[in-house]
């Protein structure tokens, strides 16, 4: 594996709480090529041959195993669109982590599309973590526009834990799901935009089988003058149960608009949305001061629980 | 010792400044155990607030062991001793109970210490520890919490605003123990409850009677306690649940 500089280190540190090379399967991209990669007995990773991305073969009954695919771009005015799918096997039981780091010291904007593809066999299990930050003095933007992309079969899970808590000027999320029956989604998904970002975050997610399921919870907080858009929408066409949640912090002049949406099509389709935008209240404050934390503290405190 | 002198507070109200607090000097000693009662509206809750330095007096100076506190913060105040329980406590989305408690303590508390504190307060640590301080706890059990968070401290002036409202029989004789356990001379703190309830104000080493934003009678236990009971400044709890009033 080629070296990394001291920057994509810290990059790798943030996106995915790593120091070195992990164990198990690993496909590392710093500055628009791959670095370094491994598969393993039961994970097979390629690459793709006719765009920028690779395949991801998870064998079934593969259990307790996992892939880390980081990407890491220190160099100002990249853009890039990487295609990663993943074929998770019947039973297995993995864990996969992805994220990206941009730091953009330069005056041209950097800019990373992933999409990202999961076919996730009969009752297999997936934990998905993936995590953007961005960082630099320059003014070229840090531009990231995620696409997710899942194929869930029947009895299969997936739990998403999607988090972009700095540094990202630009972005624009897109999740698409779409579940057989007994298949269940958890998302849980982490969202701070600061200065004047912008950020949308789009879930569309089809509950298509019988004992289908989704819980789909976003917490975010929008500081100084940014703006997110979240968009959150449950599509029930089976006997099935979905749940959104949208529930966000404005700070100074940040604003928000949440719109969460439920589309019924079968009688036994079972679906609920719950939304929630406010400022810090002022008692949750007063009382963290009472505990002897000044105000900022206290703000900070509460932002930090409320994003854990 | 805690000091208030010619303390005024008036607030907004139609337009027109309303005065809750009127001119009220008093002196609370070391030590102590002092339950502030008084009619509804009558400025028990607004003392409170003043001394915490939640709300801040149109006139008047607040000492505490002879240091003027008046012009202090929240924070301030906090960081020299004073703690403070709310009547209604807040919710937090994300914080744990060892959060606050860490919080509370203001350094690193081993979860063994805020276990410690947890049982204090009648709650079965391990099942509440890494619980959200949410809507998912109980207004009995977010108040035992609150009571903790002022355990976990090392104060020297804890106030409690109203410490039996929402809570439960249980957990309301489980308040008294607590109260005994905290006056503990050894613990060197002054306490200042803000209570209608005849059990707090029979454990009082003082009780002060507070109507319309003024002292009315301030005084010994067995001074005062003898011509209040059965009026509304010293209910029994039971009485007040059984006909459905606010504690």
């Amino acid at each position: 594996m080629k070296q990394m500089d001291a920057v994509q280190r810290r990059l790798l540190q943030e996106v995915a709480d790593l120091h070195d090379i992990p164990e198990g399967a690993y496909n590392f991209r710093a500055n628009g090529e791959s670095v370094g990669r491994q598969s393993t007995a039961n994970i097979e990773i390629t690459s793709k041959t006719d765009k920028s991305g690779i395949d991801i073969r998870i064998a079934p009954g593969t259990k307790r195993e996992s892939v880390h695919i980081p990407v890491v771009m220190s160099e100002s005015g990249l853009k890039e669109t990487v295609y990663n799918d993943f074929y998770i096997g019947e039973d297995s039981d993995v864990l996969i982590v992805a994220g990206c780091g941009i730091d953009n010291c330069g005056t041209q904007d950097s800019q990373h599309d992933g999409v990202h593809r999961f076919f996730v066999g009969k009752h297999a299990r997936i934990r998905y973590v993936e995590k953007h930050y961005g960082s630099g003095e320059g003014t070229g933007k840090r531009i990231l526009n995620p696409v997710t992309e899942l194929y869930l079969e029947e009895g299969a899970t997936a739990e998403l834990e999607m988090v972009q808590i700095k540094g990202v000027d630009s972005t624009a999320r897109t999740t698409v799901a779409e579940l057989k029956a007994d298949a269940k989604l958890i998302v849980r998904e982490r969202l701070m935009t600061h200065g004047v970002q912008e950020a949308s975050s789009i879930y569309k997610v089809s509950l298509n089988g019988d004992g289908s399921s989704a819980d789909v919870v976003s917490r975010s907080v929008a500081r100084d003058k940014s703006y997110q858009k979240l968009d959150l929408c449950v599509v029930g066409n089976a006997a099935c149960s979905g749940h959104t949640e949208c529930d966000s912090i404005i700070m100074d002049e940040g604003r928000i608009l949440a719109v969460p949406s439920l589309e019924a099509n079968s009688i036994e389709a079972a679906l609920v949305h719950e939304a929630a935008i406010g400022k810090i209240a002022g008692e949750q404050l007063i009382k963290l001061m009472t505990l002897g934390l000044t105000e900022a503290e206290a703000e900070e405190q509460i932002i930090s629980g409320f994003l854990k | 010792m805690l000091e208030l002198r010619h303390l005024s507070f008036a607030a907004d109200s139609d337009g027109k400044d309303k005065e809750i607090i009127r001119d009220l000097s008093l002196t609370v000693d070391n030590n102590k155990f002092v339950v502030v009662t008084g009619p509804n509206g009558g400025g028990k809750s607004t003392l409170a607030k003043l001394i915490a330095g939640i709300e801040r007096p149109t006139d008047g100076q607040i000492l505490l062991d002879g240091e003027d506190i008046t012009e202090k913060s929240i924070t301030e105040r906090a960081r020299m001793g004073i703690g403070f329980a709310f009547q209604q406590p807040v919710r937090f989305k994300g914080l744990t109970v060892l959060d606050l408690l860490r919080i509370a303590a203001g350094k690193t508390l081993t979860v063994s210490d805020a276990c410690g504190y947890l049982s204090e307060v009648g709650l079965c640590a391990k099942d509440y520890i890494s619980r959200e301080v949410n809507a998912s706890l109980s207004g009995g059990e977010l108040k035992r919490i609150e009571i903790a968070t002022v355990l976990a401290r090392s104060i020297r002036l804890a106030l409690f605003d109203e410490p039996e409202a929402g809570i439960d029989l249980w957990s309301f004789s489980n308040l008294i123990r607590i109260f005994e356990k905290m006056r503990d001379p050894e613990n060197n703190r002054t306490i200042l409850v803000i209570s209608h309830q005849e059990r707090i104000l029979s454990i009082a080493d003082e009780i002060i009677v507070l109507a319309d934003g003024c002292v009315t009678k301030q005084g010994s236990r067995e001074e005062i306690l003898p011509d209040i009971i059965g009026s509304q400044y010293a209910t029994n709890p039971c009485r007040g649940m059984t006909e459905g009033e606010q504690a």
